[in-house]
């Protein structure tokens, strides 16, 4: 597998996949996070950093939340943003995408922030803009969500001190799940002790196990002396499929209510990438509940796509060496 | 090539300052902010030389990583200890400590940053050396000693079991 | 024309025949091996010391790009890659457009390859009319028109019972069905082969079952009409089995396999790597060495290119986007002859998979080298340094995933009715 989204020097030049990334790496990111999140308690929520830099969110597929939190990071660091939500099918041939690429390029661009229904769009992107370039995958089909994987890690860290000593659960579809599968490379480069999906097999990838993660079919066993328990979002096209005869009925064997929760440990915390389902993926006493993290996710989001906006393109520097 | 200053006393330098910045703001309750790292180094000196009383609050760190102006040319720097203001700066009056004040750059960009946290009712800028060089219009209120180096020199402050400054020049390597 | 072959080892494994020997050719046939005939005066001589001569090599299943709306003039370019490739005899399945379920088709397409001479170019006549699986085309004008088999190519027919009608309609008339076989349904969802990297990339996968289930699907059938039939393009080990346990029953079936599922696999997609974007997918390691044991058992007879030609274009997009295809033309006796390189097969066994074999499954008077038979060749070096460069082939598809592979041989000469219309430059 080729890295092409680090620089000689090992940094980071684009940010596509967690996947071949070192475990300083996304400590470092996490660290960089923790600086940034001071700078939202300011009065002026804002710095310096990136001004003078432009940064397209350019989204295939329409998502406001992401959006808005790259969006809202951008800003923070004083770059200049542009909002693109580009319909498929304008861009169904693969010539018109380039074509639109290179449009918005010509534009003096520094950073494109993707979101594409198709897995590898981020990356066949990044093989093709000019070297002054950068792209940071904002979630491509279903392969990779790196930013969300960076911000749930975070979370975990703020919560549980020491990833070896962990045992993770990640519950629902993970076939279809781009943020299941970057969370999965980010919890074992970081060591995590056991990672654990619960699924029914119609929405597990084949050879689940060669990603490294242990399989269950029920919540029960599954959830057995769990720290970090994350829920998955269910869409409902999968009825569709006929991956699942009902909402209902995944409710009742993977939806986490307050009685599947007491299986995992007393302090396991509840996350979930949202937007929730209620009452179809997790319970809305449990969503609410006190161990309950999902909110701070969300806060979280902005400072990790700070740290990784401003460690890309710091990593474009003429020179590296500090000074003064 | 390194010469340890030890001509340098930097103790009374130190306590030089204090009795200036005792002086001139003793009566506006000021506030103490240092530059991370050799800045941070220097505030926590005077603040012990003019010790609990003077101060109403601790002592606030900047670091002004995301402000510097050399971001492009630069990158990120490695490590970062976020700034760190336990204190309203509104409509106070702030006393900035840095080690050395040298292209004004430094300077300019903690103000910047300082801007971000509130409106003060003035700043204070009390370094310990001061040298030429200066690219921007920014003067130092309180100097601990103003020395002239020759632009190739380059001078820093060292925290291995107290405070050293040395000075190195440039062409020549360390041997 | 009149030619002399010189001193090249002749390797023609219908004949039985390797060893060194000159061949004499006139008006487009063999008129005489070792000794040159009386009052046989050479226009040329080939100097082929070093060298291997052997038939005139047959790709069992090419696909052009013409006719098609796209392309104009794709049977030239195309038919000069299959020179410089060796091949002088391809077949082309019926999914073209318009589909090849009319006599008009084949004259079209027989039309515009008169005017380029240099490869024979068969037809495979569609199975149902416009591939729909609905209705039965006319077989018999269709095989009158000179098609040499009949299949219903990447289309798949859902519906049993016409399934089941055409195949008797078709062995009505000793037609051979040729067989692309795939479950419609399970390999709808997906773009590569369901396994540990389609996992790790989120593509949607192809399971090997898509396969196994239609190649069980159509035996049971076969073995019911009682049809000659050939599978085109296998790519799972286990269908090898299957077939080789039809094959001991008794079944008169026959496979094929592409020069490229015999080299690549899942892996070989690295990271989203368009030109490895084919169908039927690349399978696992595993699936490719008991690929190469089923063409060394002899379940599978045929290596094929599977040629199809793609614009740049059409490779340009996130993976599953893409076009699917590899362009095979200029690379097929290179790879078949690699299997030789690393032991898989001999020298004439992998020579006979591209000559002997398919003309036997096509049922055509070719593939060999015979006295008063044809005299199509293929004149190649087996100690040529070569590094595959697909920017220089001459197809009209550059779309290869072995740029930078090395060969140990090339075609030196091509030899078509007689006639040179490849010679390395």
């Amino acid at each position: 597998m080729t890295n092409n989204q680090l620089t000689e020097k090992g940094q980071l030049r684009h940010f596509l996949t967690i996947e071949g990334l070192n475990r300083p790496l996304l400590t470092e990111i996490m660290d960089r996070a923790e600086q940034f999140s001071s700078i939202s308690g300011r009065q002026v929520k804002k710095v310096p950093l990136l001004r003078g830099k432009t940064i397209m969110n350019l989204f295939f597929e329409n998502s406001t939340r992401t959006r808005t939190t790259f969006e809202l990071a951008a800003k923070r660091l004083s770059a200049d943003v542009m909002n693109l939500n580009i319909t498929t099918s304008a861009t169904s041939k693969g010539e018109s995408l380039l074509d639109t690429l290179h449009n918005l390029q010509a534009m003096h661009t520094d950073m494109f922030v993707v979101r594409h229904a198709q897995s590898g769009a981020a990356e066949f992107i990044a093989q093709h803009v000019a070297p002054h370039v950068s792209v940071i995958n904002a979630g491509d089909g279903c392969h990779a969500h790196p930013t969300q994987a960076m911000l749930d890690m975070f979370t975990i860290r703020r919560h549980k001190q020491h990833f070896p000593d962990l045992r993770v659960a990640i519950v629902g579809d993970i076939l279809h799940s781009r943020v299941a599968r970057s969370q999965i490379h980010a919890l074992s480069t970081l060591g995590v002790g056991e990672i654990r999906v619960i699924a029914p097999k119609t929405l597990l990838p084949s050879n689940t196990q060669t990603l490294g993660v242990h399989v269950y079919h029920d919540m029960k066993t599954g959830l057995q002396d769990v720290d970090v328990i994350i829920m998955l979002r269910l869409q409902f096209e999968r009825m569709q499929g006929a991956l699942l005869p009902s909402e209902n009925e995944y409710f009742h064997s993977f939806g986490l209510d307050q009685q599947k929760l007491n299986y995992a440990k007393p302090d396991a915390i509840v996350m979930h990438p949202g937007p929730i389902n209620r009452g179809v993926e997790i319970s809305s006493d449990v969503a609410d509940g006190d161990q309950s993290v999902i909110l701070e996710q969300v806060t979280h989001g902005i400072a990790i796509r700070m740290a990784v906006m401003s460690m890309v393109l710091g990593s474009r520097s003429e020179q590296q060496e500090s000074v003064e | 090539m390194t010469i340890p200053t030890t001509q340098v006393d930097i103790q009374e330098l130190l306590e030089s300052m204090a009795e200036s910045i005792r002086q001139t703001l003793q009566d506006s309750e000021p506030l103490l902010i240092g530059i991370h790292t050799g800045g941070v180094w220097v505030a926590k000196e005077l603040a012990a030389i003019l010790g609990a009383d003077f101060f109403d609050a601790p002592l606030g760190t900047l670091n002004i990583a995301y402000y510097r102006d050399d971001f492009t040319r630069i990158g990120m720097h490695p490590q970062v200890t976020p700034s760190d203001l336990p204190f309203a700066v509104d409509g106070r009056q702030l006393i900035l400590v840095d080690d050395v004040l040298h292209s004004g750059r430094t300077i300019r960009a903690a103000l910047n940053e300082i801007f971000d946290y509130g409106r003060p009712a003035g700043v204070t800028l009390a370094v310990l050396i001061e040298r030429n060089g200066r690219e921007l219009p920014i003067q130092a209120d309180i100097v601990g000693q103003s020395i002239t180096l020759s632009p190739e020199q380059h001078i820093k402050l060292t925290n291995n079991d107290g405070l050293q400054l040395e000075i190195k020049s440039k062409e020549t390597p360390d041997d | 024309m009149k030619l002399h072959i010189a001193n090249g080892r002749v390797i023609d494994p219908a004949n039985h025949i390797d060893k060194q020997q000159d061949i004499y050719i006139d008006q487009g046939r063999i008129i005489a091996f070792h000794t040159q005939p009386d009052g046989f005066n050479a226009d040329k001589i080939i100097d082929a010391n070093g060298l291997i001569v052997c038939p005139g090599l047959i790709d069992i299943s090419a696909r052009l790009g013409e006719p098609s709306h796209q392309h104009t003039d794709n049977i030239t370019s195309e038919t000069k890659a299959a020179a410089k490739g060796g091949i002088t005899t391809l077949c082309i399945p019926p999914d073209t457009d318009p589909v090849i379920d009319i006599p008009a088709v084949v004259e079209l397409i027989q039309d515009r390859a008169k005017h380029c001479q240099r490869t024979k170019i068969y037809t495979i006549g569609a199975l149902t009319q416009g591939l729909k699986g609905e209705l039965l085309s006319e077989m018999l004008s269709l095989k009158q028109a000179g098609c040499l088999g009949i299949s219903n190519g990447l289309q798949q027919i859902d519906n049993t019972l016409v399934l089941r009608r055409a195949m008797e309609y078709a062995a009505t008339l000793d037609f051979t069905l040729f067989i692309n076989a795939a479950d419609p349904w399970l390999q709808s969802q997906g773009c590569i082969h369901e396994g540990m990297v389609s996992s790790r990339l989120g593509l949607g996968g192809i399971p090997e079952a898509a396969e196994t289930i239609a190649i069980s699907r159509y035996l049971l059938l076969i073995e019911h009409v009682g049809v000659n039939a050939h599978f085109h393009n296998i790519s799972c080990g286990k269908s090898v089995k299957l077939i080789k346990e039809a094959q001991e029953r008794g079944l008169a079936i026959t496979a094929d396999v592409s020069a490229h599922h015999l080299h690549l696999s899942e892996h070989d997609i690295g990271n989203y790597d368009s030109l490895s974007h084919v169908i039927p997918p690349l399978r696992s390691t595993r699936d490719r060495e008991q690929l190469q044991q089923g063409v060394r058992e002899g379940v599978i007879s045929v290596i094929s290119s599977h040629h199809l030609p793609l614009s740049n274009d059409e490779k340009l997009g996130p993976f599953a986007e893409t076009c699917q295809g590899i362009s095979g033309l200029e690379t097929l006796l290179a790879l078949t002859l690699k299997l030789v390189d690393d032991d898989e097969l001999s020298l004439e066994q992998a020579i006979s998979n591209l000559s002997q074999k398919p003309a036997q499954v096509l049922g055509i008077d070719a593939g060999h080298l015979s006295l008063g038979g044809n005299a199509d060749l293929c004149i190649f070096n087996p100690n040529a340094e070569n590094h595959c460069q697909p920017n220089d082939f001459i197809s009209a598809g550059k779309n290869s995933p072995f740029n930078g592979w090395s060969f140990n041989n090339e075609v030196v000469y091509t030899v078509y009715k007689g006639n040179i219309v490849y010679q390395k430059g």
